[in-house]
């Protein structure tokens, strides 16, 4: 789909190329990831295919046509393009911004509404609240979520995106790749993503380029990276806890049937039974939930103690966090360590109860990896 | 310290004795003969009054239109900026009445001298602010607009001098209230307003003139200051519609 041959760029006044005799190629539905260290020109790369950059030397070929005989704003026209800062229009509403490209392309007026309101609903912002909102008004991981609805807009096959996650928290960021993650699987575009975080490479990518100093270092899937680092530079940038780093590959949900866990308990169970399960449970504690499967809670042997009532509903306390399914195994560890527990409960998007986590199914997974 | 109080003393008492000075002017009060000026010429002074205002609004539209379009292409031609900024500040050092002097050869005696110095003085608050006011965009929202696929004509309307907006309208309005002042000399080389009335008034030695002259300018430099504020406000899109998170 994408295809970079010898590419080398040399700005005005350097001697050392920023990128150097760069080849490089991603599938179609792919996600790329350039990784590596500040100044090794991975985002000078990224910047190359839509010509922001022009290159020194070399070609850039996307579905086999020539991207430098091309007129760069057509170009640029088709290929999403998301960056750090996001650069929201702070005198446009969240409408206008978004519509951005459309107009460029001057589509009819209703179309442009239609796509406005899908792409808002699609990163998960009411279009009814946030239309008319300025960009001032917007939290930063709403803000980045408009970054990504004004590049997706138009429907584009490539894009490019360099840290789109990077000015949020660490909890609000783990949110959004998982929610772009899951975009991504329905929407099966060609991405070209720049992180200097190879945690976050690891977890995003179909495939990684590892870059240093202008040039390629190893391209390979996040797997065979792990497993087999090409030099001592991949193996330092990948890190001793390889290990750990492989929690991020995996989905809670691909591991939660494997789990043989007693199920959830509804909130009208006599005590009784309450007991009977808790002496059953492997964790001394049981998860409570309402007639429609939604998370009520968690029930240990001290709440029947302390507590006095009838049935499970009167002893549940709530539980501090959740994980969704789509989270990953590192997700689910860190929020074990935040709460303080060997177990977290796992909800769907509706925040129905789906299954718990302990740690030793994680270190059983890490185990059979290994 | 004594010594400090004196001074001090000194002055206060020289200031106390100009006042006297001019009450003292005539039987009745200067205050009273201004009004009584007023009241009588006021046909006159209105018709000065708009006589400025012409002058200052149409140097201003003059101006302002050299002045945008200039500072625009430097925002381009960043080596070409720094010349250009060092001689719109040279022609604002020029003291006034030795410029009004050059332009006399140059225009003759009349409205049109009067307007060409004016606009030669306004051009630095608002070529600056132009330059400075797209030059210091985050690059960030440049660098997405152009990562979009806009062009650079569209780039310019849609997205920098709508956001370099209120800093160019700060630099029109630095430059209106000057140009309001300054007009007041250019009667000097015959461009009429109410320096005529300051003018003549100090070669008669009509203090009432002088200060009716006075008043009517700073009236237009209030209105002007007024209507801009009001303009500035009005206009913010984003102050108006903003909510709060």
């Amino acid at each position: 789909m994408i295809k970079l041959e010898g590419l080398t760029k040399v700005f005005k006044g350097h001697n050392i190329p920023a990128v150097k005799d760069l080849n490089l190629e991603v599938n179609e539905g792919d996600v790329c990831v350039l990784v590596g260290p500040s100044g090794c020109g991975k985002t000078t790369t990224m910047k190359m295919i839509n010509r922001l950059y022009e290159p020194t030397g070399g070609k850039i070929y996307i579905r086999d046509e020539d991207v430098l005989q091309m007129d760069p704003i057509k170009l640029r026209l088709d290929i999403g393009y998301v960056i750090q800062e996001i650069g929201l229009f702070p005198h446009m509403t969240i409408y206008e911004n978004i519509a951005t490209v459309p107009n460029e392309k001057q589509w009819p007026k209703d179309q442009v509404k239609e796509k406005v309101d899908n792409v808002m609903s699609l990163v998960g912002l009411d279009p009814d609240v946030f239309k008319n909102r300025y960009p001032s008004a917007l939290s930063g991981g709403q803000r980045q979520r408009v970054g990504v609805a004004r590049a997706m807009v138009s429907d584009p096959s490539i894009m490019l995106m360099d840290e789109p996650f990077g000015a949020v928290d660490p909890i609000t960021r783990a949110r959004l790749q998982n929610e772009f993650l899951r975009i991504q699987e329905r929407m099966d575009k060609t991405i070209v993503f720049v992180t200097h975080d190879i945690d976050e490479a690891i977890k995003m990518s179909d495939t990684i380029a590892v870059m240093k100093e202008g040039q390629l270092v190893q391209h390979a899937t996040p797997s065979d990276l792990l497993s087999a680092p090409a030099d001592e530079f991949v193996s330092n940038l990948v890190g001793r806890n390889r290990s750990i780093k492989r929690l991020h590959l995996i989905r809670i949900s691909e591991i939660l049937e494997d789990v043989d866990r007693a199920p959830a308990i509804k909130d009208d169970t006599k005590e009784e039974e309450v007991k009977k399960r808790l002496d059953e449970s492997d964790l001394r504690t049981v998860i409570v939930v309402d007639r429609d499967n939604k998370l009520k809670g968690v029930v240990g042997v001290n709440d029947l103690k302390r507590k006095t009532g009838e049935v499970a509903g009167d002893y549940y306390q709530e539980v501090s966090d959740t994980v969704t399914d789509d989270a990953t195994l590192n997700d689910a560890l860190s929020v074990m360590l935040e709460i303080g527990e060997g177990y977290v409960a796992v909800v769907n998007e509706d925040e129905k109860y789906q299954g718990t986590i302990t740690l030793g199914d994680l270190l059983n997974v890490v185990r059979e990896e290994s | 310290m004594d010594q400090l109080l004196g001074m001090a003393f000194d002055v206060f008492r020289a200031a106390g004795n100009g006042i006297e000075s001019i009450a003292q002017a005539g039987d009745r009060g200067i205050i009273a003969h201004t009004i009584d000026y007023i009241s009588r010429r006021s046909d006159l002074i209105l018709e000065l009054m708009l006589e400025h205002l012409w002058l200052v609004v149409l140097t201003l539209i003059i101006a302002v239109t050299i002045s945008v379009t200039v500072g625009i292409i430097i925002s381009y031609y960043e080596s070409f900026a720094q010349t250009v900024l060092g001689i719109c500040q040279v022609l604002m050092v020029i003291p006034s009445m030795a410029m009004l002097a050059f332009m006399v050869p140059l225009f003759g005696i009349g409205f049109t001298t009067g307007v060409v110095a004016l606009v030669l003085y306004s051009l630095l608050p608002v070529v600056r602010n132009t330059y400075t006011g797209i030059r210091e965009l985050d690059p960030a929202i440049v660098e997405a607009a152009k990562g979009m696929g806009m062009t650079e004509r569209r780039i310019l309307f849609k997205i920098k001098i709508p956001l370099a907006r209120p800093v160019i309208m700060a630099g029109v309005r630095t430059a209106a209230v000057m140009m309001i002042g300054i007009a007041a000399i250019a009667a000097y080389v015959g461009a009429g307003g109410l320096g005529e009335l300051i003018f003549s008034g100090i070669s008669r030695g009509h203090q009432p003139m002088i200060i009716a002259g006075a008043i009517g300018v700073s009236i237009i430099a209030i209105a002007f200051d007024y209507l801009f504020y009001y303009g500035e406000k009005r206009f913010s899109v984003e102050g108006s519609t903003r909510e709060g998170n």
